[in-house]
C-alpha cells in the first residue's frame, strides 16, 4: 500500500534522512521505533506532505506522491496524527472534529462520523463545546486521533501517541490503535515506547541516526538482543 | 450634554469605517502574522477608483443609488484583483522568510500603491460631485445626517456578516483552523494557500466598501488619504487586540469615540490652545498606552507568543 525508496530529507545541508527503504502492507500494522533524533518523525512528514524529501520515491495505492502537499494527500486517504497532537486549541472539540471531517461533504455519514468518534472516546462527547486547548494532554490526543479518524483514512500515520501520557491514557491510546487496526485501517506509527509499539505492530523496523537498521517481524523485533539492549532497557 | 452627544454619534460613523478597515489588518495578521501596510492604501485606491466610477456615472446621469452601487461593485471588484495579486507576488514567495522581510516589503508596496495612485488620479484634492442630499435627522438633539446613519447601518451589518461567516461556515472554520496551525490545517485537507488568498481577497473587498464611504463622508479622495487611515485603523484593530476579528469591530469604534469625543471637548480643556484639528493625537496616544498597558489589546488571546 506504501512503498518507500531511497527517502533522502534534510533540513538545510544536515541529513535527517539517509536513503531509507520502508513497505506497509494494506492491513497491516507497522511500527517505526528508534531513539530521539533518529530521523522517525522527519519520515512520517515526508510521508504525509508536510516535508518534501530532498531525494527518493514515495508510492502509495499504486502511485507515487513524493512531494505531493498533505492537503491533496489526506483526500487520498492517507492522514496523519501529528506530533505534538496539533489540535486546533481555540476551536471547539466539535469544531475540531469537523475540521477532520473537512474533506467530506456527505452530511449523513459525516454525523455517523462524529456519534462513531463520541461513542470511541464518551470524554469528548462531553467536552463537545469546550475550546480543545483547555483538554489534558490525553484528551487532545484522543481529539487528534479522533480527528484523523474522521478523514476516514486508510492509511494512518501516528506520529508519538504516547508522547508526554500518564501510563494509563498510554494504555488507552494504544487500546485504540489496536481497535482502529480492527476495523481494517493500515496503520504506521512512530514511537519511542518500542515494547508496547511492538506488542501492538504486526511488524517493525529500528531506526538509528537515519538510518533503518533493523527490519522484522514485531515478535522477532522484541526478542532480539539488539532490540532488548538498546530500546528495553535489559 | 449635547456635545456628548453630538460627538459620541459622529464617532460610532467615523468608528464604524475603522473598524471596516481595521478587520483587514487583522484577518490578515491572525493568518500570516503579517502587519500589511498596504493596507489602507487598497482602501483609498477603492475610494478614488469609487469617486471616478462616481463622477463618470454621475456625468452620465444615471440616478444616485444605481451609481453607489455601481460605484462601490467598482471599488470592491478592483480591490480584491489587487488584494489577491499583491499576496500572490509580493507576499507569498516571502512565505518562509524572516518576518522582517514582509514587513519591509508590505511597506514598499504601500508607497508603490501612493505614487501609482498619484500617477493616475493626480496630487491634488478630488471632490466628490453632489449626487446625493442627505436628509438631517435628530437624535436626543444631535444633529445625524441620513448618510451618516446609513454609512454606520451598512458597516455593522457587514461586520455582523463577516463575524457570522467566520464562525460558522466551512470556510470560516478553515480559516480559524488555519490561523491555530496552518500544518495540521495541511493535514485536514485545507489547501492553506487558497485560505489566505482568500483572505486578502475578503479584507480588501470589504477595505473598498470602507474607501466608498469615507470618500461619501467627506466628499474627497486624496492619493495619500490611505496613510492616516491605515495607520488609525491599524490602531484600531491593536487595541482590539491584534488577530481577533470581534477586537478590530470593538477597538474601530471605540476609536472612533475616543477621537470625536476628546476632539469636541480639546477646546475647552486647554483653554482653546488645542483646537479639534488636533484630533490625530488621540489615535497615537491610543496605541502608545494600549502597547503599554496591555499590549495583547482588550480582546487578544494574553499570551504574546508573536511579534
Amino acid at each position: 500500500m506504501l512503498s518507500v525508496h531511497k527517502l533522502v530529507v534534510a533540513y538545510g545541508g544536515i541529513k535527517a534522512v539517509k536513503g531509507i527503504d520502508l513497505e506497509v502492507r494494506r492491513g497491516e500494522v507497522v511500527a517505526l521505533i528508534g531513539a530521539n533524533g533518529a530521523g522517525k518523525s522527519s519520515t512520517l512528514k515526508a510521508l504525509s506532505g508536510l516535508l518534501k524529501p530532498s531525494a527518493g520515491r514515495i508510492d502509495y495505492d499504486g502511485a507515487e506522491i513524493t512531494g505531493k502537499p498533505a492537503y491533496h494527500l489526506v483526500r487520498r486517504g492517507l492522514a496523519m496524527v501529528p506530533e505534538g497532537r496539533g489540535v486546533f486549541p481555540r476551536l471547539t472539540v466539535a469544531e475540531n472534529l469537523a475540521m477532520g471531517a473537512y474533506i467530506h461533504d456527505d452530511k449523513s455519514a459525516i454525523a455517523r462520523d462524529f456519534e462513531r468518534a463520541y461513542t470511541l472516546f464518551p470524554r469528548l462527547a462531553e467536552r463537545r463545546a469546550q475550546p480543545a486547548g483547555t483538554l489534558s494532554g490525553g484528551e487532545q490526543q484522543m481529539l487528534a486521533m479522533a480527528r484523523a479518524l474522521m478523514c476516514r483514512p486508510r492509511l494512518l500515520l501516528l506520529d508519538e501517541p504516547s508522547m508526554g501520557l500518564a501510563p494509563l491514557m498510554v494504555q488507552k491510546i494504544f487500546e485504540t490503535v489496536r481497535a482502529v487496526a480492527a476495523e481494517g485501517v493500515t496503520m504506521l506509527l512512530v514511537e519511542q515506547n518500542a515494547k508496547l509499539a511492538l506488542e501492538t505492530c504486526d511488524r517493525g523496523y529500528v531506526m538509528e541516526s537515519g538510518a533503518i537498521v533493523l527490519a522484522d517481524n514485531a515478535k522477532t523485533l522484541l526478542s532480539s538482543p539488539q532490540v532488548r539492549q538498546a530500546y528495553l532497557g535489559e | 450634554m449635547e456635545t456628548f452627544v453630538q460627538q459620541l454619534i459622529n464617532g460610532l460613523v467615523l468608528g464604524s469605517i475603522y473598524a471596516l478597515v481595521a478587520l483587514g489588518y487583522t484577518m490578515v495578521y491572525g493568518i500570516l502574522g503579517l502587519i500589511n501596510f498596504a493596507h489602507g492604501d487598497i482602501t483609498m485606491i477603492g475610494a478614488l477608483v469609487s469617486l471616478t466610477l462616481i463622477q463618470l456615472l454621475a456625468a452620465a446621469g444615471i440616478p444616485a443609488p444605481v451609481i453607489l452601487l455601481l460605484a462601490g461593485g467598482g471599488a470592491v471588484m478592483v480591490c480584491a484583483i489587487l488584494g489577491l495579486s499583491i499576496e500572490r507576488i509580493a507576499y507569498r514567495p516571502l512565505r518562509r522568510a524572516p518576518r522582517l522581510a514582509p514587513l519591509i516589503t508590505a511597506i514598499g508596496v504601500s508607497i508603490l500603491l501612493q505614487y501609482s495612485a498619484a500617477l493616475i488620479w493626480g496630487k491634488q484634492y478630488i471632490a466628490l460631485p453632489k449626487i446625493i442630499e442627505p436628509a438631517q435627522l435628530t437624535i436626543f438633539g444631535a444633529q445625524l445626517t441620513s448618510l451618516q446613519a446609513a454609512i454606520f447601518l451598512l458597516a455593522c451589518t457587514i461586520m455582523a456578516g463577516l463575524l457570522w461567516f467566520i464562525k460558522t461556515s466551512r470556510m470560516g472554520r478553515a480559516m480559524r483552523a488555519t490561523e491555530q496551525n496552518p500544518d495540521v490545517a495541511g493535514l485536514m485537507g485545507v489547501n492553506t494557500n487558497t485560505i489566505i488568498a482568500f483572505t486578502f481577497v475578503l479584507g480588501s473587498a470589504i477595505g473598498a466598501i470602507a474607501g466608498l464611504m469615507i470618500v461619501l463622508y467627506y466628499g474627497l479622495g486624496h492619493y495619500f488619504m490611505g496613510f492616516m487611515l491605515g495607520l488609525k485603523a491599524f490602531t484600531a484593530a491593536v487595541l482590539g487586540g491584534i488577530g481577533n476579528v470581534g477586537g478590530a469591530v470593538l477597538g474601530g469604534l471605540l476609536l472612533g469615540v475616543i477621537e470625536s469625543l476628546a476632539s469636541g471637548y480639546i477646546g475647552d480643556l486647554t483653554g482653546g490652545v488645542l483646537g479639534s484639528n488636533y484630533r490625530d493625537i488621540f489615535a497615537f496616544l491610543v496605541l502608545v498606552l494600549v502597547l503599554v498597558l496591555r499590549p495583547a489589546g482588550l480582546l487578544g488571546h494574553q499570551g504574546g507568543d508573536r511579534v
